[in-house]
């Protein structure tokens, strides 16, 4: 018997080999492709919410706009969870960190940082490994201020739109807000129903607060784009005293359409001639539109496109296919139309001069022109996310450096812009965004909004505006549908008392 | 060694050995249970990051019944196997705080505490038996009774009234409110029965008669009626496993007594017969297979598929060293502290960890078989041989079905996973292994003049 049992043990040694081999072939060998299969995804997103996620913190490096916490539930399987101590202030730009519904904006473009997969972390995770510390995700430092992202929640107060602000020398964004905005807490903790129910609510609601008016959507950008066409003539060498006929309407060849000043008025009380800097500072339409016209498609479509415009095909619908301008998040760049558009079609290219045919643009997109021309006729390009961190040992892992785009405008034709917008707020439309001792360069914009709702108003401005003065601030404001005046609303009653308070906040 | 013990080699060599070995199999143990409870300590860091606060009464429950296990072994049977006991402590420890990191992620700690009494309760059992079973032989005078038994037990399920039907099979039986999946005893009962049928007929199964050399019908009776029982047990219970293991372990002990090829690969055609039956007969089988094949395919990883493609994504997941305790997320897998607590174990501690485990249980094997080889009498042989087949088989076959070798047959992994009657009757392996290895225990003879002098070999 004892040779069977001999044989007996061998049999056994063979049949445990087996399952050493077939663990060493799941657990190794095929180990990587077997974990990637798509139905094994509820346990990466487990093996995530294991990681101590980063931190995403203000300009301040104090104020905290996400951070992860221990689960105060020990018997979760999710051991960290994410907590957004603004709730809705920050939320469009943190976005939210949901096991359902994935993650969006900051949370979602800083992911590998956030949650220490990059490739930059390699050296850090094996240190943590050898000496036994828990893998932590990296900080995120942003360039958020928060008393100007504050101000901006405020003086939106329960108007919808949005303000942006931006440091015209870095391109920084100082605050970028948006009304309706949204909370990603619940979104992002609880049960799944809590989740479920969070998001059903939030995604329902018709203000859609997921996305940000800031950035994420376009409108008609009416009359803050004579910016546009005001750079186009300044550097096509027609300077801001070139005189420009003044009638009380502009025929549109072709249609049966005129093109009139606000409210039908006439322009500097109807005088023959107006020259481009008085037509700016009043915002008369029909002098723009003879500017645009006279520039011709090309220069028009030309300067749009110095200014990061994104050349479509006028149909709205048609996503811009290469955005231009980079920036941290997804976002949507202003669209105009190219030149070939305007061909035979000389009353659209009248109307796209002053803001009302084909041309869109958003609050970030407005700002960004602003710093532009505050800037010296340099843009920088848009910055929200300045450097990642260490959670650990507080060193620097990545920066990301200020960059210029573009430079759309000449040194000179920028220094005569500016005076042309300083004349806006000291004298013309734009009085409201006036601040004692500071002097403010801004343009008003008030854009129809179909036929049955009332109109949007834009403010954009920057400051110090004096000359000699280096401007530290550039803010674009869109207050949707009217806000609190209705059909009455203009760019310079409702918008630019906006700007002014978000322009005080920070200087 | 002290030199009192040099100085005394030469006369009693018995003595020191046994002192020896006793000190190595007490240490064995406290490793044991430092390993254990370092288990338990981690899984709980790693589920909440804390120290558990009921860490040192969990110790001294854990550890003092391991110690007062190891104690009675040393009472009733002096002359045991060392190695048995201890890594049977590592895998129950071992087995317990997975079982608490699972159902504390579920939500259910109680249960793991259950499972923990449970655990007492088959120390107990081993005791019990050591306490019963004083001579290994007593067992050998049974033969019939024991074989009843074994079968009875083994169709209980069957019984209207008191049989329970769990997940497509009939295992359970339920008394009041105990239940309990007798299976497991009558299959101890049934090894038992043929290592004394197969000791005792030996020479005249090997030689057979007539021009085949088949044995004769007369002796091959009782063994038809143990293949019959496996057979009714797939049949009438529809336990895949439970016959598997039956039906394994009656051939391998068939072929150990008699050292003839020819009933092992009898065996073999028989069970490719009853299984290939087995499978057109069962929709459930069909699709147990269906899923094994085709796990990872689309169309079934998120149903049939969903339990064993879950394990092989933890198994994946946990790569060479694991996750860590309480880190992964094991409790994705449905059943897997019952079925699957391998593939947790895969998950969190890695390759690694699981082939730790799987060589504690080859050590298990490995001693079994070797006591089978260095005990002289031929019931003693099968006897061990049978025990150490059943436990091996049985970590074998839901090993394999979990990493997908053969289709999963849910039988528990012995002494780790979820199940109450299981930890029971392994306990009783363990103890008739240990009792076989140690010889008899006659208490007033050893007051007397020690246990070594008591003869081993009663039988003529």
């Amino acid at each position: 018997m004892d040779r069977q049992i001999r044989r007996l043990g061998i049999a056994f040694v063979a049949l445990f080999a087996v399952l050493f081999a077939q663990v060493a072939y799941v657990q190794v060998v095929a180990a990587d492709r077997i974990a990637a299969q798509p139905a094994n995804a509820a346990r990466e997103i487990r093996a995530e919410y294991a990681v101590e996620r980063g931190q995403i913190l203000a300009f301040d490096r104090r104020t905290v706009l996400a951070e992860s916490i221990p689960n105060p539930d020990a018997t979760s399987e999710y051991t960290f969870i994410r907590e957004y101590p603004h709730g809705e202030l920050y939320g469009q730009l943190t976005g939210y960190y949901s096991r359902i519904y994935g993650r969006s904006a900051l949370e979602q473009a800083m992911n590998p940082y956030l949650a220490g997969t990059a490739p930059e972390f390699t050296t850090q995770n094996l240190t943590d490994i050898i000496l036994g510390r828990p893998k932590k995700g990296g900080t995120v430092l942003t360039t958020l201020v928060p008393r100007v992202q504050l101000a901006a929640q405020r003086a939106m107060g329960d108007l919808q739109g949005a303000v942006v602000a931006i440091d015209p020398r870095t391109g920084n964004i100082l605050a970028m807000y948006s009304n309706p905005g949204y909370d990603p807490q619940p979104l992002s903790t609880g049960t799944n129903q809590e989740i479920e129910a969070a998001w059903r609510d939030v995604t329902s609601d018709p203000g859609t607060p997921l996305v940000s008016h800031a950035f994420q959507d376009l409108y008609l950008p009416g009359s803050t784009f004579k910016l546009i066409t005001a750079s186009a003539a300044l550097e096509h060498g027609w300077g801001p005293q070139k005189e420009w006929p003044n009638p009380h309407r502009l025929d549109l060849p072709g249609t049966t359409a005129n093109i009139e000043n606000f409210g039908d008025e006439y322009c500097r009380g109807g005088a023959k001639t107006v020259t481009m800097a008085e037509a700016f500072q009043s915002s008369c339409n029909v002098p723009f539109a003879e500017i645009g016209v006279a520039l011709g498609a090309e220069r028009m479509s030309g300067q749009a496109q110095a200014y990061g415009f994104c050349q479509t095909q006028p149909t709205f619908s048609i996503a811009c296919e290469d955005d231009t301008i980079p920036f941290d998040l997804p976002w949507q760049v202003g669209h105009f139309p190219e030149a070939s558009y305007f061909d035979n079609n000389t009353a659209a290219l009248a109307r796209s001069s002053i803001g009302l045919d084909n041309d869109l643009t958003n609050p970030l997109h407005l700002a960004l022109i602003a710093a532009t021309i505050g800037n010296g006729g340099t843009m920088m390009q848009p910055r929200l996310v300045t450097e990642i961190r260490d959670a650990t040992t507080g060193q620097t892992i990545k920066t990301f450096q200020t960059e210029e785009y573009s430079k759309p405008l000449s040194a000179n034709a920028a220094a005569e812009l500016r005076l042309m917008m300083v004349s806006v707020v000291s004298g013309g439309t734009g009085t409201a965004a006036q601040i004692s001792g500071v002097v403010v360069a801004g343009k008003t914009g008030t854009a129809t909004n179909g036929k049955d709702t009332p109109p949007n108003a834009w403010f954009t401005s920057f400051a110090p505006a004096g000359s000699g003065e280096t401007p530290r601030i550039a803010v674009a404001v869109i207050v949707l549908d009217g806000g609190s005046m209705g059909n009455e609303a203009t760019g310079g009653h409702v918008a630019a008392p906006i700007a002014k308070l978000v322009m005080e906040a920070y200087l | 060694m002290s030199a009192s013990a040099h100085a005394s080699r030469g006369a009693v060599v018995a003595a020191p050995r046994r002192q020896r070995r006793a000190r190595t199999g007490l240490a064995a143990v406290l490793v044991a249970v430092v390993a254990s409870l370092l288990a338990y300590a981690l899984q709980a860091m790693g589920l909440t990051g804390e120290r558990p606060d009921n860490l040192v009464a969990y110790g001294i429950v854990f550890g003092g019944s391991s110690v007062a296990g190891w104690l009675a072994i040393r009472y009733t049977a002096r002359e045991a196997d060392p190695v048995l006991y201890p890594t049977a402590v590592m895998l129950g420890g071992l087995g317990m705080a997975m079982l608490f990191r699972i159902m504390t992620a579920n939500g259910a700690q109680e249960v793991a505490r259950y499972q923990a009494v449970w655990l007492a309760i088959g120390l107990g059992a081993m005791v019990v038996t050591l306490l019963a079973v004083r001579d290994i032989r007593q067992l050998d005078a049974y033969t019939y009774t024991i074989g009843l038994a074994g079968v009875i037990l083994l169709l209980l399920p069957v019984v209207p009234g008191i049989g329970r039907q769990i997940n497509g099979a009939r295992l359970w039986v339920k008394l009041g409110f105990l239940s309990f999946q007798p299976a497991e005893l009558g299959r101890i009962l049934i090894v038992i029965f043929l290592a004394s049928y197969l000791s005792q007929r030996r020479e005249l199964l090997t030689a057979g008669v007539g021009r085949l050399g088949l044995p004769r019908p007369k002796d091959l009776g009782p063994l038809i009626l143990a293949w019959g029982a496996s057979l009714a047990v797939l049949f009438l219970e529809r336990d895949m496993g439970a016959s598997l293991l039956l039906f394994g372990v009656f051939v391998v002990m068939m072929w150990v007594a008699t050292g003839r090829w020819s009933y092992l690969i009898l065996g073999l055609i028989l069970f490719a017969v009853g299984a290939f039956i087995g499978y057109l007969a069962f929709s459930h089988v069909q699709v147990r297979v269906d899923a094994w094949l085709h796990a990872m395919d689309p169309t079934l990883v998120a149903d049939e598929g969903y339990q064993l493609s879950q394990g092989w994504f933890a198994l994946a997941s946990g790569g060479m060293v694991g996750t860590g305790l309480g880190l992964g997320s094991p409790t994705l897998i449905p059943y897997v502290g019952s079925d699957f607590i391998l593939a947790a174990f895969g998950e969190e501690l890695g390759m690694l960890g699981v082939a730790a485990v799987l060589l504690l249980y080859l050590v298990l094997v490995g001693r079994g078989l070797r006591i089978a080889v260095e005990r002289h009498d031929g019931f003693e042989k099968l006897l061990a041989v049978g025990l150490t087949t059943v436990l091996g088989l049985q970590v074998f076959v839901i090993a394999a079905g979990v990493f997908r070798l053969i289709p999963l047959t849910g039988v528990p992994l012995p002494l780790v996973s979820y199940g109450g009657t299981s930890r029971v009757a392994t306990a009783v392996i363990l103890a008739l292994l240990l009792r076989t290895s140690s010889g008899p225990w006659f208490p007033a003879l050893r007051r007397k003049r020690g246990a070594t002098d008591v003869p081993t070999e009663v039988r003529a």
